[in-house]
Order: C-alpha cells, then structure tokens, then sequence
C-alpha cells in the first residue's frame, strides 16, 4: 500500500510518502493511523490527535473509520484549506 | 465544457476570460481569489494532491452541470509559491441566463474551499505557519447540500 502525506502530516513525518504492509488486525483508516504512529517519533507527532487529520482512499475522500479494503493509495493530511 | 488547470504559472484572468465565452452564453460569470497580505503575510505556498485535485475539481464541475442549465465551466487554481496580490483562483460559468451563471459560481468557490485537496502555508516575517480550515467554509459548502 502507497502511503502519501501533505503539509503538516509530510513535514512531521518527514517524507511525503512511503509504501507499507500493515498487519490484517488493520482494517479502517483510523486503525492504519493508529499502527503508522508506532514508527517513528515524527509518525507519533503527526498522528497525535486523529481529529485533525483527513484522508483519501484511491484519490477519494473517505471518513476515518473508511474500510481500508483493498486500496492501492492512501492520502493523510490535514483539512483542506484551498480557494 | 468543462475547464480544469492545476498550474504553477500566474493566471491570466484576460485570457482566461474570453476562453469561458460559449456559444449561446447570454451570462458569464466569475470569481477571481487574490493573495491576502493579511498580518503581514509575505508569501503564501500552495501545495496539492496531484491527481486527485484535478478529479476533485472536474467532479464539481461536473455535479455544477447537473444542477444548472450551464454552457461552459472554467476553473484554475494557482499553486507553488505567490506573494499578496497574486491571483490565486479563477472560476467562470457561462450560462443562458444571468442567475444560472451566478448561482454555480458561487456553488463552485464555495465547493472548492472544502472538497479540493490544497493545503496553505503563510509565511510571515521569519515564521511559517499552515493555514487552518475555518468553520465559515464549510457551513458555506453546507449549505448547497
């Protein structure tokens, strides 16, 4: 699964995007951020507070209790703010 | 018709004008966004979702199609680094009538604040900061549902 992160969310994390095999235990977009915070102390400081954070499955907006099924892409960033 | 341009490059608001002209139009409306230098904003960089915005973008559009008797829809939005005053958004609809041409402007900008992957971040002084999303947009999206 490709991973890709914007603005704050790719700063903290200090990439903006990265490939990973997440365990079968994760199922939801929030369970995939609650495992990614685990690796690494930027991961664990972008992921602190879920409220804030949005996401996209396949280029698609999707809530964070979205079934990851079977996504090829998935986006992790903070609200939009475009306009 | 439909329009879409995710661009670095300034927008040329003469150009784009004359290209949301349509055959049969009777209205073309627009909004042009600009860079506030508000608090002493010096820079403003514009990052995006390749890919995914240009679908966002031509996905409001097209649901704009559906709601209105539209001829034409142009929308282009800035990206990379602008300073106060830039251009940063330009919407056109070009319609039969005045009121089909001003309604689906409004719908697009008020869509595009919180259904299109752009993330801002101001520069002021030494300090950057990314801007947060306001709760006046997405009521202002709201209330088109």
């Amino acid at each position: 699964m490709d991973l890709l992160y914007f603005a704050w969310v790719r700063e903290q994390i200090g990439t903006g995007q990265e490939a990973v095999d997440p365990p079968g235990a994760v199922v939801t977009v929030a369970d995939l951020i609650d495992w990614l915070a685990k690796r690494s102390p930027g991961h664990a400081e972008a992921f602190r507070d879920p409220a804030k954070l949005r996401a996209a499955i396949d280029q698609r907006f999707v809530p964070l209790d979205a079934e990851l099924g079977d996504a090829k892409e998935v986006a992790i960033f903070p609200p939009v703010t475009g306009g | 018709m439909i329009r879409v341009s995710v661009q670095p490059a300034p927008i040329d608001l003469a150009t784009e004008i004359a290209g949301a002209e349509a055959k049969g139009a009777g209205g073309i409306a627009s909004f042009t966004g600009s860079v506030r230098a508000d608090d002493g904003v010096t820079e403003l960089v514009l990052e995006h979702y390749p890919g995914m915005t240009e679908a966002a973008l031509i996905g409001m559009a097209e649901e704009a199609f559906t709601r209105w008797n539209l001829l034409a829809v142009t929308i282009v939005h800035r990206v990379g680094a602008m300073v106060p005053g830039d251009h940063i958004v330009f919407i056109a609809t070009a319609a039969a009538h005045r009121r089909e041409a001003l309604e689906s402007c409004a719908y697009l900008i008020d869509r595009l604040k919180t259904d299109a992957p752009f993330w801002k971040r101001e520069t002021r002084g030494e300090g950057a900061r990314w801007v947060e999303a306001r709760a006046a947009d997405a009521d202002a999206a709201e209330r088109w549902t």
